[in-house]
């Protein structure tokens, strides 16, 4: 983990085209992009910049049409939908800002939910479960139903399922986006404490006070990169 | 383990949405009660109608005389022939032959017990007619027997109405009746049964005499008729024809003249109805199975609907590293049990609705239905299917959704 070396994310000339039939729409123009382990990142822009396509690729939710993209030296531009199912489950921790949990399943489920598709037993993946949420601070919360928690708790939720198989990159999508301030810097104070455990977390926000607490910062304006970070690569 | 969760928040979904699950099933427990219900009401009115047609006996031949209608070896045609007793004994040796019964029959005969009188139809038979006609004496009583044959003995077996009649309330066994002013003892009566056809009169109100008493007692030649039985349904039409060349060796007629012998063969009605019968229950079964069909098409619709609501779960799900295969296989089990919670329903209704018909009393006309291993396993292999097919689209859909457009929602 805080092995600091080595490149986590590779990509080289990455471009999304989404062509809805009348209108091709260049989402990415040819991205390149480098990240190496144990970094904390932000990256920012205007909305319709092309964030969330690049969160997309970079969590390997979506392919790229074109370009090279490396995850953790593995090709994944054009890999079968399988293997990328395995990526997102094993390698790729997602927190989203509208939390994304199953509404009916309790806190302990949703957690359980990427540890179940890894075909961990039921008793390793129950006690794992409550391991991450005690230590995302929900010890108390985990037989409460998801729509039973408040908007902070249930961040912490989707934190602690991000966390369940011990993920190389944590990709966070607007995590205070639906916040108040004080659970949203509750959440920030989290990733960072993570962060010093060694973990790779990338944030993709418009919220001005992340980048001033991420050691790296990534602006996108119209799909292109243009960096000017402080522990800049 | 993971389906254990997955069936957990399945019921929870499922609880939540009481009426749609409930509208969702009701269309299988119709369809199943359907299946089930009509298959078994057609096997109860088919058994009833067998046992019917088995109280004249099963797969009998009657046969009485007739004219012939060609010349053969120099005799003219239009001769009469009648038999004799001896004539019975003769055709035990046809091949294939099971049972044969001589009979004579006398109507208008006055049986009297102490002041009651009736009129009344002999039979006088052999023993083995009991045997072909399915006449089966009740406890404690029994049928002509081979010494009765030899000494001519004055015994009678009732049938079950008459005996009723003639002695009400008691054990008509071991008393006496005079028939046409001779005392017969009774030696047995018949066990009640359901017949549906006859010649003469109805084994019911019938009685049955040794034919050596009747021969003293009317001083007859000829036989009325001969009854007779092969040893499978499936030779029947080959004793037929050995019987046909027996007697007319013995009467001098041309084994083809089927004028000279006139038969009734039972089986032919049997064959005919079982025919029916298997006509009869492919058509209730395929009306049955559309409405289960129509059921599956409802639940495959329902599940689209989930689809469609669930889409998101789907999504997250996805983004969680569940592969398609995963999604596709919940959407299909999810169908399957809710098939299954329905088609168990539907047998549970339908075999209350077949243990409590009998209470209604109308086994007279459409006889007891029947829950059979056969209409069990019909329905439960149509009920598997369809649930297969029903789930199949809607999880395809899901599991072909794009995760990031399903997340989107």
């Amino acid at each position: 983990m805080p092995n600091g070396n080595g490149t986590i994310i590779n990509m080289q000339g990455i471009h999304k085209v989404y062509d809805t039939g009348k209108v091709k729409v260049d989402a990415l123009k040819g991205i390149d992009l480098k990240i190496q382990r144990g970094t904390f990142a932000a990256i920012i822009g205007p909305s319709g910049s092309g964030k969330s396509t690049l969160m997309n690729i970079l969590g390997c939710l979506d392919v790229p049409t074109d370009g090279v993209y490396e995850f953790n030296g593995e090709r994944v531009d054009g890999l079968h939908h399988n293997r990328l199912a395995e990526i997102r489950n094993e390698q790729v921790g997602f927190v989203f800002q509208n939390f994304n949990l199953l509404p009916y399943a309790t806190a302990l489920e949703n957690v359980e939910l990427p540890l179940i598709f890894k075909g961990v037993p039921t008793k390793k993946r129950r006690e794992r479960a409550v391991e991450l949420l005690e230590k995302v601070g929900l010890g108390e919360r985990v037989s409460h139903l998801a729509i039973e928690l408040s908007g902070g708790e249930m961040q912490r939720v989707s934190i602690a399922r991000a966390l369940a198989n011990n993920p190389s990159l944590i990709l966070a999508d607007e995590p205070t986006g639906n916040l108040d301030t004080k659970s949203g810097r509750a959440i920030i104070e989290l990733f960072e404490e993570l962060w010093q455990k060694g973990h790779t977390i990338l944030i993709i926000t418009h919220d001005p006070n992340i980048p001033q607490r991420t050691e790296r910062v990534i602006h996108i304006k119209d799909g292109q990169l243009t960096e000017n970070g402080n522990g800049a690569h | 383990m993971a389906s254990v969760t997955f069936l957990s928040q399945m019921f929870r979904d499922m609880r939540s949405q009481k009426l749609r699950t409930l509208l969702t099933m009701f269309g299988i427990i119709w369809g199943t009660s359907a299946v089930i219900l009509l298959l078994s009401f057609g096997e109860g009115i088919h058994m009833n109608q067998r046992k019917s047609v088995h109280g004249l006996g099963e797969y009998i031949v009657i046969m009485w005389g007739g004219r012939t209608s060609q010349d053969f070896q120099g005799l003219p045609r239009n001769r009469e022939i009648r038999f004799k007793e001896e004539d019975a004994a003769l055709l035990q040796t046809v091949p294939h032959m099971k049972a044969v019964s001589a009979e004579y029959g006398q109507g208008g005969v006055k049986a009297r017990v102490g002041k009651v009188d009736k009129l009344v139809r002999i039979s006088a038979c052999w023993p083995v007619f009991a045997e072909i006609r399915n006449l089966i004496p009740q406890e404690g009583s029994r049928f002509i027997n081979d010494e009765d044959m030899k000494y001519r003995r004055r015994v009678v077996f009732l049938g079950t109405e008459l005996a009723e009649e003639l002695f009400p309330g008691q054990d008509a066994v071991g008393q006496y009746i005079h028939l046409n002013g001779v005392p017969f003892q009774v030696i047995g009566v018949m066990k009640q049964k359901e017949q549906d056809s006859s010649y003469n009169s109805r084994d019911t109100r019938m009685t049955f005499i040794p034919s050596t008493t009747f021969k003293t007692m009317f001083g007859r030649e000829y036989l009325n008729n001969i009854v007779f039985k092969a040893d499978e349904p499936k030779n029947v039409p080959q004793v037929i024809s050995g019987v046909y060349e027996a007697l007319g060796a013995k009467y001098k007629f041309a084994p083809d003249d089927k004028e000279a012998l006139s038969m009734w063969d039972t089986s032919e009605m049997e064959t005919f109805f079982n025919a029916f019968f298997g006509g009869f229950r492919i058509f209730l079964g395929v009306i049955g199975a559309f409405t289960l069909i129509v059921g599956g098409i409802g639940i495959s619709n329902i599940m689209n609907v989930v689809v469609e609501e669930r889409t998101k779960e789907i999504g997250i799900k996805m983004a969680l590293g569940a592969k398609k295969r995963f999604v596709r296989t919940q959407f299909v089990l999810e169908t399957l049990l809710l098939v299954t919670i329905g088609g168990l329903i539907g047998f549970l209704f339908s075999y209350a609705v077949i243990s409590l018909f009998p209470l209604l009393h109308f086994e007279e006309y459409v006889g007891i239905p029947r829950m059979s291993f056969s209409v069990s396993v019909a329905a439960i292999s149509i009920l598997g299917l369809i649930g297969l097919v029903a789930g199949y689209f809607p999880a395809r859909r899901a599991s072909d959704l794009n995760p990031v457009e399903a997340l989107r929602l």
